[in-house]
């Protein structure tokens, strides 16, 4: 029943909120504590729960029984850690979103918590029908978020987003469906449940060709080049909690996919695409990161950072073994809480000084010494200092893919020096240099409550990840270890 | 004993996290007491613990204590663990000792600086960064401080931030070292899937079972790990980044990039020197790396008009002839030259920073003069530290420790021959070089105004600095005790005997030197006219502009030619092409029967051709 929860209680709270209306402190408070209840349910898994192998706890109700349907759920430590991950970055969002959402309030909580249920979904499907479902929830309430609590360019941004992820939905649907067909051909049986369907014979070309409907859509979502184009329109204009979302859990589903299902479902055709995914993926942290130098919006540069560090998730998922898979695991939790904490960092900035232009800044360490001093420390972060969260991610991913792609890796690793290049560059451009006349306040205890919480969790993630290790490996034993037997 | 280690690196990591979070309540002072005081108990405890050390060598001439595993998988290990040797009981009281009197000079250098709290809690975390460097048994743990301390040496060189310039240096500081920093990561990842482990000593124990001398492996590793070192010891092609990294203050550039962090690429070639052994083509690069370099940063150093870029040029010829050691097999010389360079050249940086403190900040030599008689402290000071570092024979520390150097290059076969060549002709462009600096500023006229007074903050690490820079070679000579101790990593055959002629020899090329600078600049001198060659060594031979117009201008280019992302052109060429179609196809929405009536006869006529003719 926990699993059921998880996902209804807030998509149900999301009607109160709506309720609430402009009452801001009603709707903020009722999505705080709907969230804080689902982060506590979410912690009652963590317990050890022996008897189901690698998973902690599966759900399995008929929904649409004659067409193999079911309301079919499961767990495991891999999908527990980015369901918590979610949980405390949506609980962040509505914190930093205090007072800079004043109007439609219930409509915005109402929005975030859908868009959470959606992503939780996403990651507790066991069936692919209903992965489908949650896939398409989350994105409508982020379109909402996006188009009417976005920033100048809001309405292009959001249809850009919406067009390119419904597009690689219905690529998505419709490789579903054939699977479906594939293997009801096969075995007479006509599902959507992810464990049948785990192992389904095809013919290589059919295999190839479904395998690269789901790369494709999951790719977008990721994103990889060449489909990340959406991503830095969306990011820019969306409201601060919505770029929050965006790069801390939405872009870890199209990760997901990829570990969840690409690769097991299609093993083979994988195994036999895997030099082309990890060179668009070490395409995808040079591209990103030459792009992150060259932006003057600060929101922009995260963003293409992001490309960058998704391009390492690629790589990861492809070298596919136990080491690089962790190392993938690593680096979804730190990037997820590195960059959130970076766009809050720059929603902060643009409330003070209503611009995210960074031509127009400069010497803000006069005015603002906390928020400048964060700022550079969740850089240093992203461009990959031992000890913090996101180098570990890194290393494993690029030391688990070297022995088997040892060129691809040697190129791979030197996107750490062009990371330096533009995080330095954030930090130049934006806090040192001859102060300008603005003068702001610094970070409210809000901001610097939400900012410790978050500099604690990857420096914990940095020094001491073996809590994090250990709850992910039955899951990636789980699809390493059932790989092996397939092939 | 082996418990009390982590304190060492524990306790200035303590310090410099307090100064962060407390570094706008804490007065001044406060500060300066967490500041220096961490790394003062610091330095205590590694004295204490490299005396019980010395006095009963534990077994295996080597503490180990692992703090927590930093993360399993699969039976792939890394640890937080340390690890005291020789070797590193060497390194550690070098950070430390040298590490306290800077941290001391820098009370009083930095006072009334903005950021006084900050400055204290950087150089801190650069002290424990740079103790894990050198005590980490585990090859990704000496990696992390490998980086702590470049991201210190960020941070530090851009510490006046307010001057976009610092800013610069600073980024290319890291950016350039970050590039050596990848070679050495791909080396590890070398090491570790060929040898499956992370530990050092067994690393380079295995490499020893599994390669054979010369083998592809074990040279590709040597040569990756080399990488490391050119960049965070500013080494050819990796030097460019530490002139312009004087921008930071002048005790950082005394402790970071002069003392200690600068010789960490020593370190990590002596720390797996088993590994250098395997690959003689990758040894032998590293003494022509230190050959060239001491040589083209001599007579860099020669031409610079502003005396810390003197220095500067001087940290890297001197590493250079660390270099060669290395190159050589004269393992213990290497860390020797380290030890007395990291007394003399931070002496001679601190002397430099006494002189500018009182010039208000005037940096070129040519504007100073007479000195002498002002400033008796840093006269003295920097003349003792200058006699150190032009090796003058006998009284010297630096004397003794080039000597071991030259003595193991000339033993080493006909390339070590050329080598010695190489490291006798920078003794000569080292003692001219230095002495035109100390005729220059200290000899002559007065041209400055002189401000203000030393306190003792200052005065006491000049002092015990000066001392260490003369008496510090009498460690090794005559009775041998610096390399006696070194012998459990080096092996006992690792020094060279000394043949007397030669030492007579490079005596004298070192005197000579000083003696041409007198020639030169014991009388009055103007700045000189710019002439090319004197622009193009002064530029470090072209390396700066042919690196920005090779790598920096390209990317740059790039960077702004692809701002709007020619990918996302691509999309919207789409999108706009889709609005083409809309236009054109509602222009046919007319409201008109007869066209409609016309297109459907014509359409209808076509399928049917088409059904027909097919």
């Amino acid at each position: 029943m926990i699993l059921t929860w998880l996902i209804l209680l807030p998509l149900l709270g999301g009607i109160p909120a709506w309720m609430a209306g402009e009452r801001r402190n009603v709707a903020r408070w009722i999505a705080l504590v709907i969230l804080v209840v689902d982060l506590i349910l979410a912690l009652l898994l963590l317990g050890p729960r022996p008897g189901l192998g690698s998973w902690i706890m599966l759900v399995d109700q008929p929904w649409i029984p004659s067409l193999g349907i079911g309301f079919r759920l499961g767990i495991d430590g891999l999908s527990l850690l980015l369901v918590l991950l979610t949980i405390g970055l949506a609980i962040v969002s509505v914190v930093i979103s205090w007072t800079e959402i004043t109007t439609r309030s219930g409509f915005f909580h109402c929005n975030l918590l859908w868009t959470t249920a959606g992503v939780l979904g996403v990651f507790l499907s066991l069936d692919l029908f209903l992965f489908f479902f949650f896939w398409e929830l989350m994105l409508v309430p982020m379109y909402f978020l996006i188009v009417l609590w976005g920033h100048e360019r809001r309405l292009y941004a959001a249809i850009k987003f919406f067009l390119f992820t419904q597009g690689s939905g219905l690529l998505l649907l419709i490789a579903i469906l054939a699977l479906a067909f594939v293997h009801f051909s096969a075995t007479g049986i006509f599902t959507f449940d992810y464990g049948a369907l785990l192992g389904t014979r095809m013919n290589p070309t059919t295999e190839f060709w479904l395998m690269l409907g789901f790369f494709i859509a999951f790719t977008v979502k990721l994103p990889a080049f060449p489909f990340h184009t959406w991503l830095p329109d969306a990011h820019t204009e969306a409201p601060t909690a919505g770029s929050v979302l965006l790069a801390g859990i939405l872009l870890k589903t199209g990760a997901y996919g990829l570990l969840r299902f690409v690769v097991p479902l299609f093993p083979d055709a994988a195994l036999s695409f895997t030099p082309v995914a990890m060179i668009l993926g070490v395409i995808g942290i040079f591209y990103g990161a030459i792009l992150a130098f060259g932006q003057n919006d600060l929101k922009r540069l995260v963003a293409y950072s992001s490309v960058s560090h998704m391009g390492f998730v690629l790589v990861g998922v492809f070298a596919w073994n136990a080491l690089a898979l962790q190392g993938v695991i690593v680096q979804m939790l730190a990037h997820g809480i590195s960059t959130g904490a970076l766009f809050i960092l720059v929603g902060a900035l643009q409330e003070r000084l209503h611009t995210r232009d960074m031509r127009q800044m400069g010497g803000l360490w006069a005015a603002m010494p906390r928020l400048a001093a964060i700022a550079l420390f969740f850089a240093i972060a992203s461009l990959g200092l031992p000890g913090l969260g996101n180098f570990l991610g890194e290393f494993m991913i690029l030391l688990g893919g070297f022995s088997d792609h040892h060129w691809i890796i040697a190129v791979a690793t030197f996107g750490v020096v062009w990371a330096a290049a533009y995080a330095l560059l954030l930090v130049q451009r934006t806090f040192q240099g001859q102060p300008g006349s603005a003068m702001a306040p610094d970070l409210t205890s809000r901001h610097l409550a939400v900012m410790t919480v978050l500099i604690l969790a990857i420096i914990g993630l940095g020094a001491y990840p073996q809590p994090v290790i250990d709850m992910a490996t039955p899951g990636i034993t789980f699809l390493t270890h059932g790989l092996e037997v397939i092939r | 004993m082996a418990d009390l280690l982590p304190l060492v690196p524990a306790l200035p990591l303590l310090g410099s996290v307090l100064l962060m979070i407390f570094s706008r309540q804490l007065a001044a002072r406060s500060a300066a007491i967490i500041g220096a005081g961490s790394v003062g108990l610091s330095a205590l405890l590694a004295f204490g613990l490299a005396w019980s050390f010395l006095a009963a060598p534990p077994a295996g001439h080597a503490l180990e204590t692992t703090i927590w595993q930093w993360f399993r998988i699969d039976g792939f290990r890394a640890e937080i663990g340390l690890r005291l040797d020789p070797l590193s009981l060497v390194m550690m009281l070098v950070i430390t000792g040298v590490g306290f009197l800077i941290h001391l000079y820098s009370v009083e250098f930095m006072a009334g600086e903005e950021g006084y709290g900050r400055f204290f809690a950087y150089l801190n975390l650069f002290v424990a960064a740079m103790l894990v460097l050198v005590l980490a048994s585990d090859l990704l743990l000496l990696y992390a401080g490998w980086e702590g301390v470049g991201l210190c040496s960020y941070l530090l060189i851009g510490f006046w931030w307010r001057d976009p310039a610092n800013g610069l240096a600073a980024r290319k500081a890291f950016i350039v070292t970050r590039i050596g920093d990848t070679a050495l990561l791909v080396g590890i990842f070398v090491l570790v899937t060929h040898l499956a482990t992370l530990d050092i000593q067994e690393l380079m124990r295995r490499a020893a079972q599994v390669w054979p001398v010369g083998s592809g492996l074990a040279t590709l590793a040597a040569f990756l790990l080399l990488g490391g070192a050119v960049g965070k010891s500013a080494q050819l092609p990796l030097q460019t980044w530490l002139p312009d990294a004087m921008a930071g203050p002048t005790p950082v550039s005394a402790l970071i990039h002069a003392a200690t962090m600068v010789t960490a690429g020593v370190y990590l070639i002596a720390r797996t020197h088993d590994l250098f052994i395997l690959a003689p083509a990758g040894q032998l690069a590293v003494g022509i790396i230190g050959g060239l370099t001491l040589l083209l940063a001599g007579a860099s150093a020669l031409v610079q008009h502003d005396i810390k870029r003197i220095l500067a040029y001087s940290t890297v010829s001197q590493i250079g002839y660390m270099f060669l050691a290395l190159g050589v097999g004269a393992w213990s010389a290497a860390m020797f030259h380290f030890m007395t360079h990291a007394f003399f050249k931070a002496l001679l940086f601190l002397a430099a920073g006494a002189i500018t403190m009182r010039l208000h900040h005037e940096q070129n030599i040519f504007r100073m003069g007479g000195l002498r008689q002002e400033l008796p402290a840093a006269f003295w000071s920097f003349l003792i530290g200058s006699a150190s570092l032009a090796a003058l024979p006998l009284v010297t520390a630096g004397f003794y420790s080039k000597e071991a150097i030259l003595a193991g290059a000339w033993a080493a076969g006909p390339a070590g021959k050329m080598l010695w060549g190489a490291g006798l002709v920078g003794a000569f462009l080292t003692s001219l070089y230095i002495f035109r600096a100390v005729f220059i500023v200290f000899f002559g006229e007065a041209k400055t105004h002189i401000s203000g007074r030393y306190g003792w903050c200052i005065l006491v690490p000049l002092a015990v600095l000066s001392v260490l820079a003369v008496v510090g070679g009498f460690i090794e000579t005559p009775a041998r005790l610096f390399s006696r101790q070194l012998a459990p990593v080096f092996g006992t055959a690792a020094t060279a005997p000394e043949v007397t002629g030669l030492m007579i020899l490079a005596a004298l090329v070192a005197l000579a030197g000083i003696g041409l600078a007198a020639l030169l600049y014991l009388r009055p001198v103007q700045e000189p006219a710019d002439t090319f060659l004197r622009r193009f060594l002064r530029n470090d031979w072209g390396f700066d502009a042919l690196y920005d117009w090779l790598l920096v201008r390209p990317f740059l280019w790039a960077a702004r030619l692809n701002s709007r992302d020619i990918v996302d052109r691509i999309y919207d060429g789409v999108a706009a092409f889709m609005q083409l179609c809309h236009r054109g196809l509602k222009q046919t929405q007319t409201g008109r029967v007869r066209w409609y009536a016309a297109g459907l006869t014509v359409g209808s006529v076509a399928i049917v051709a088409l059904v027909v003719l097919s």
